[in-house]
């Protein structure tokens, strides 16, 4: 570092420098600054009882045991959902669908336009279809189904572009070995996009448990324990923004709440990226 | 098309020590008047050659002259390729190479290609062999693995690699993994080996053992090799073909024993290519 600094006369280099560093003191510190916030007011009512029992008087009291059991289930759907269909498309576009082709260009610029719609839309998209149409009601499956429309379009370009950072030269050497295209896919290719695969699952999965506009329509507000994943179930966030806008004296089960969710995010965020290096990699060994 | 029969660990194997030069000629490969086009853009043009059984052929010009896509017709690698467009007729021991019915799997286990660059997959030393065996139908442990160490003494690698079967291929050195990539394809039992400039990634020495390795396959197989360096090119191949870039498409300008094409070219382009006035 201080050699770095010693060799920078430019004044212009010093400017850069300040800027870059500037701006990355300025992201760690609104995260560090947000995640002290709810520590220092939610830590003190987190305990066991608060995680397992149910909710009381509207969510002043008690705890959020069946909020975490309808949001696990929920991003359980949503995953269950999301994954087959994600690696499947990514899969097609990637390796089955030439760039030129027209069948591939207008998915991939649906897939980056449906990236970018408000989670409200989806919201809206999940009732009318899924609630509705499909009869579905107010339930986990909706809220699940609804997710995972919303997670897809973020999940198949990553995975996509985990493929495509594949070097050609494997699937060269594997056709070239009579390897069949299957065997090259199944043994070599989808190792080799695992990471890409894994940024887009922890950035999907990131925005599902976070949700709340899109599940407010699909899940629905019910705090009771779910009894099948045609029960409506409250997630977390929604919890965290009920607690917060609608229920006087909720706060401090509301920053309680939040930390639990920020704790699963960094739990997943953590999951996948010790998937990354060893557990999923065992298979592929890259030096 | 010919049956091919199954692949056996236990098949006699001969060890490549011995080294009888190359047998009486006899093709195995027979190419008739293929071409390739990229989209409209020719690669080559009316290329009609025959490759004999057992013998080193080497592929000579300078570049973009269209060795490599010349290669990649001989396993249909041009499969891979969107916009290629191959015609001609190319057989290989009786097999109609570019008939659509032909089974390109089995095709590209009877021909083998190793690829200029070395190209092990990020798999261990032993996954590398074990992989394609298994795919290819043999499963049985004792097999793969009297098959696995046969390929690596083959190619000289077996001391160097026995305590670290299980570590990474790519750690190997440049050469080591263009060796094991050797083993790699020769595991399968090829007939015939295609080789697209294999030892010009590679260090002298690195370059000098696996060209080595190359002159111990004659007669065990039908080898086809690319190369820049004619002066490797003169060493080891029995028959030379030079290719050269004529009205915007590759062609074939000379083919004969390697003998007759370094030492009396007939037409006055290879005397020029060889004697290293052009090219
Ligand atoms: N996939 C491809 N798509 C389009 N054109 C290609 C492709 N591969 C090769 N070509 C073109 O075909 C011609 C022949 O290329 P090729 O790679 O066969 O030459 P080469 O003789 O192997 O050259 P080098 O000695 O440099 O390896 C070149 O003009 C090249 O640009
Ligand atoms: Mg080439």
């Amino acid at each position: 570092m201080a050699k770095t600094l010693s060799r920078l006369q430019n004044p212009r280099e010093w400017l850069a420098l300040v800027f870059v560093w500037g701006a990355a003191a300025l992201v760690t510190a609104t995260f560090c600054w947000l995640l002290g916030d709810i520590i220092r007011h939610g830590l003190s009512h987190i305990s066991w009882t608060f995680l397992t029992a149910p909710p009381e008087n509207a969510g002043r009291r008690g705890g959020i045991g069946p909020i975490l059991v309808s949001t696990s289930l929920i991003l359980g759907v949503c995953l269950a959902v999301s994954l087959p269909i994600g690696i499947g498309t990514a899969v097609l576009l990637a390796e089955f669908t030439s760039d030129q082709s027209l069948f591939g260009w207008m998915t991939r610029r649906s897939l980056d336009i449906l990236a970018g719609v408000p989670s409200i839309v989806f919201g809206l998209f999940g009732n009318a279809f899924f609630c509705k149409t499909l009869g579905l009601g107010f339930s986990i499956l909706s809220g699940g189904l609804t997710l995972a429309c919303m997670v897809l379009p973020i999940l198949i370009r990553s995975t996509e572009e985990g493929f495509r950072a594949v070097p050609a030269s494997y699937r060269l050497s594997a056709a070239a070995l009579g390897l069949s295209r299957t065997t090259t896919l199944v043994h070599l290719l989808l190792p080799a996009a695992v990471p890409g695969l894994l940024v887009g699952l922890v950035l999907g999965v990131g925005r599902a448990i976070a949700e709340t506009a899109a599940l407010i329509f699909t899940s629905g507000y019910v705090d009771r324990m779910p009894e099948s994943l045609l029960d409506s179930g409250r997630a977390l966030s929604i919890h965290i923004f009920d607690l917060s806008m609608n229920v006087s004296g909720g706060d401090a089960n509301a920053y309680a709440s939040a930390l639990v969710l920020v704790i699963m995010l960094l739990a997943i965020n953590g999951t996948a990226s010790w998937l990354a290096t060893y557990g999923l990699h065992r298979k592929v060994v890259t030096v | 098309m010919t049956p091919v029969e199954p692949i056996t660990g236990l098949r006699a194997r001969h060890p490549l020590e011995e080294r009888p030069a190359c047998p009486a000629p006899q093709p195995i490969v027979e190419v008739d008047r293929l071409s390739l086009y990229y989209g409209e853009k020719p690669a080559f043009q009316d290329v009609t050659l025959s490759i004999n059984k057992g013998c080193i052929t080497a592929l000579v010009g300078p570049s973009g002259c269209g060795k490599t896509s010349f290669l990649t017709c001989l396993n249909r690698l041009t499969d891979l390729i969107t916009g290629c467009r191959v015609s001609g007729r190319i057989t290989i021991d009786a097999l109609d190479v570019l008939a659509p019915s032909t089974n390109v799997i089995q095709l590209r286990r009877r021909i083998g290609m190793i690829f200029q660059k070395p190209n092990p997959f990020p798999l261990t030393i032993r996954r590398n062999l074990e992989f394609p065996l298994r795919e290819h139908g043999l499963q049985d442990r004792e097999q793969i693995t009297q098959t696995m160490e046969a390929t690596l003494r083959d190619v000289g690698l077996w001391d160097e690699v026995k305590d670290r079967l299980d570590s990474p291929a790519l750690a190997l050195s440049g050469g080591q993994q263009q060796r094991l990539c050797i083993a790699r394809a020769l595991a399968l039992f090829p007939e015939v080996l295609l080789m697209d400039e294999p030892c010009s990634a590679l260090d002298p020495l690195s370059s000098g053992v696996v060209e080595d390795l190359i002159v111990s396959l004659r007669s065990h197989y039908t080898v086809l090799i690319v190369t820049h360096n004619l002066a490797q090119a003169r060493r080891i191949a029995d028959y030379a073909a030079l290719f050269w870039v004529q009205n915007g498409a590759g062609q074939l300008i000379e083919t004969g024993t390697a003998k007759q094409i370094f030492e009396e070219p007939r037409d006055p382009l290879t005397a020029a290519y060889v004697s290293g006035m052009r090219g």
